[in-house]
């Protein structure tokens, strides 16, 4: 068999601490500080990781495990970040992690009470990978705090699918399991609708992805890594530097076998 | 020669050359678009809601209010802990030591060596109830409470209060947070340090962590308080008494916090603080009856198994060395006695340090070695009730309401356990900055509980 996906570590999976057991698809949690994220974590997994009411409760990264329709997915709670713009440390876990360990499915936990918010960072995440799920958590909150969503015209909107949550209550969690189930076989395709930006810059990231993917192919969101070169992200350029052997090494592997 | 991903970047450069424009450019457009979606599938009915959190906000973190409010609560789970765990501690240890009696009888009649018995029963059986009865009510009515607290939102209502107190000492205001944390834990105050980002700040953090007591050490200033400083003042007024001095004790660790923060940030690790933007999460209800099974699942009996881990072989420990004779004396005597001189100088005596210093794996058996090595000293067998531990203290080793109110103090600022002084080497792969955790606050105890013997016995209060 030779080199395959997995053992040249392209996902980078390995740098993560998740060791993939055959295709057990990942699932990351990633969401702003104090949404619930570790409430929705427990409720999927089983597990009984102290949640907290304050920002900033998940300073490590939690994995676990949970079966859904004879299938393992394991879970992956990442740290709470307001944007993944990597001003800190977190973020910049969180938005590395989503970027080369490439989990099947990203969740994008979103406080319903204060969505306007929570949005900018669903925004992010949609840039670096299109299999997104929203997860409108705390809506037991919003509705007592009188706050609608209209679940349907946002999934329109976002290009993504939606889903209302209270993890507490566990309402929700089953649906959740569902559309993730079926967004990894692939009943669901995601279109996300990107923010556009003025025309200069879109010129700009046009430009640039034309000359990022005869480099990095298309393993990787070349518009996200455009804006991330145009915003002149330095933290991001030696993942990308080491991305870049590996992909090498694995073209010239390909080329070798062909 | 630049990697092609340089190139990439330079390309970059050329192409959009003012980078500020670029940020600001980006961080609208995202912002825009979240305000358009969410004008488009929002609707809110009312904002009344809103405004009553926010009312409550600006009381509980008001600049007059903010501060009697936290006390007042931090004094009402004291007093609540201590009243409600007198009842339930001494059952359980009458409890215990009748089951101990029996014990005793079974290994009389199965006709067992003595040196077994007094191993085992009185050994690590001993110290078994001991940590049982004196520690379990406490932490049984005292986390769920505190549980409750945090689930409801009033933590980072509490790091809002302290953080322009943490900025003065030159330290990050989320190290109320992580102090919070310690008041559970020091091992897991130490690991949520992670959420401070300048690595000075939180080294401040770290290295102040051990000044608030975590769940090993309430237990021994709870005790102390109800048995000593409660004890000595009329019955009805006791608890309240106990209270306040535990409530005081509190609020002297963190008065040490923030001065040793404020000494470091001054001398060896200088620096600005930086800002932070801290979020008030909204006030949530509590789902009571999880809090509860979780305080005690995840707290309480993570907290005793450790000790009765810990104790048990540290029982067995204890009562080998008190039976192992060096001439004379007992080995434990032997330790004690040479550590005594400098104990009393600081109104403690040398069981009382050689069960602090034997106590390093966990702060949670000092006591009961404490107990135990007094115990294997004395020809005292029965050992049924608080009555009897205050008799076992007061008479018969000459404790005084000074011994007592020192050994609180040097509870509270000494060496961090074992676990912690793991977690610190493991957080910042340095001898140095581990020394200095012992360090400092054991320099602290020393120093403070040598200025409060000399001040008690120099007025002649004792």
């Amino acid at each position: 068999m030779g080199l395959t996906y997995q053992s040249t570590g392209i996902t980078s999976r390995e740098n993560f601490n998740i060791t993939c057991i055959s295709n057990e698809p990942v699932i990351a949690l990633a969401g702003n500080p104090n949404t619930g994220k570790s409430t929705l974590f427990n409720a999927l997994t089983g597990l009984r990781q102290h949640t907290g009411n304050w920002p900033g409760k998940t300073v490590l990264q939690s994995k676990g495990t949970y079966i859904y329709n004879t299938r393992k997915y394991l879970v992956v709670d990442l740290p709470g970040t307001y944007s993944l713009l990597a001003n800190s440390v977190e973020e910049e876990v969180a938005r590395d992690f989503i970027c080369f360990a490439k989990p099947e499915v990203t969740i994008v936990v979103v406080d319903s009470t204060c969505m306007e918010r929570n949005l900018n960072m669903v925004l992010q995440v949609m840039e670096i990978t299109s299999n997104v799920i929203v997860c409108l958590n705390l809506i037991d909150e919003a509705r007592r705090k009188k706050i609608q969503i209209d679940t349907e015209k946002l999934s329109r909107t976002l290009g993504i699918p939606v889903i209302p949550t209270a993890a507490r209550n566990k309402e929700g969690i089953e649906e959740l399991m569902n559309t993730t189930n079926k967004l990894i076989s692939g009943q669901i395709k995601p279109r996300p609708n990107l923010v556009k930006y003025d025309k200069k810059l879109e010129d700009a990231i046009l430009h640039l992805e034309s000359k990022i993917k005869p480099l990095l192919g298309d393993e990787l969101s070349t518009r996200w890594i455009a804006l991330r070169l145009l915003d002149r992200d330095t933290k991001l350029i030696s993942a990308l530097e080491d991305f870049y052997d590996k992909h090498k090494i694995l073209e010239m592997s390909k080329e070798v076998m062909a | 020669m630049s990697s092609p991903i340089r190139q990439l970047l330079d390309e970059a450069a050329k192409s959009c050359p003012n980078q500020n424009e670029v940020r600001d450019n980006i961080v609208k457009s995202i912002y825009s678009s979240a305000e358009n979606i969410t004008s488009n599938t929002q609707y809110v009915e009312d904002k009344k809601s809103t405004d009553w959190s926010r009312k409550i906000d600006n009381i509980l973190t008001s600049p007059i209010w903010g501060f009697p409010i936290m006390l007042a609560l931090l004094t009402t789970v004291f007093w609540i802990t201590i009243a409600g765990a007198n009842v339930p501690s001494s059952m359980l240890a009458t409890g215990l030591f009748w089951i101990e009696d029996r014990l005793t009888e079974v290994f009389m009649a199965l006709n067992a060596p003595g040196w077994l018995r007094g191993f085992l029963v009185t050994g690590v059986y001993r110290s078994l109830a001991w940590v049982v009865s004196v520690m379990l009510p406490p932490m049984a009515i005292f986390f769920p409470i505190f549980t409750l607290l945090e689930d409801l939102g009033y933590l980072p209502r509490v790091a809002f209060n302290m953080d322009r107190f943490f900025k003065k000492a030159g330290a990050h205001g989320k190290q109320a947070l992580t102090m919070s944390m310690g008041f559970g834990c020091n091992a897991a105050g130490i690991i949520s340090c992670r959420i401070i980002e300048s690595p000075r700040e939180r080294l401040i953090a770290i290295l102040t962590n051990n000044f608030v007591p975590c769940n090993g050490r309430f237990p021994i200033l709870i005790a102390l308080a109800t048995i000593f400083i409660g004890g000595s003042v009329a019955a009805s007024i006791s608890s309240i008494i106990a209270t306040l001095t535990v409530a005081g004790l509190v609020v002297f660790g963190i008065t040490i916090t923030l001065f040793i923060s404020w000494l470091l940030s001054k001398t060896l690790l200088k620096g600005v603080p930086s800002s932070f933007t801290l979020e008030l999460p909204p006030y949530r209800k509590p789902k009571i009856g999880e809090v509860i099974v979780r305080s005690i699942l995840d707290r309480t009996i993570f907290v005793l198994t450790r000790a009765m881990i810990i104790a048990a072989p540290a029982g067995g420990i204890v009562w080998i060395m008190a039976n192992t004779m060096v001439g004379d004396t007992s080995l434990l005597a032997a330790f004690a006695s040479w550590l005594n001189p400098f104990a009393q100088l600081m109104g403690m005596d040398g069981f009382i340090l050689t069960a602090f210093i034997l106590g390093l794996p966990a702060n949670e058996i000092v006591f009961p070695i404490l107990i135990m090595s007094y115990i294997s000293g004395s020809g005292m067998l029965e050992l049924s009730s608080l009555e009897a531990l205050r008799h076992l203290l007061v008479d018969e080793n000459g404790w005084t309401w000074l011994t007592a109110l020192c050994t609180m103090v040097f509870a509270l600022c000494h060496w961090p356990c074992g676990t912690t002084l793991y977690t610190i080497q493991k957080e910042q792969h340095s001898w140095y900055w581990t020394f200095l955790a012992i360090a400092i606050p054991t320099a602290v105890g020393i120093v403070t509980c040598m200025i409060i013997n000399l001040l008690a016995k120099g007025f002649g209060l004792v």
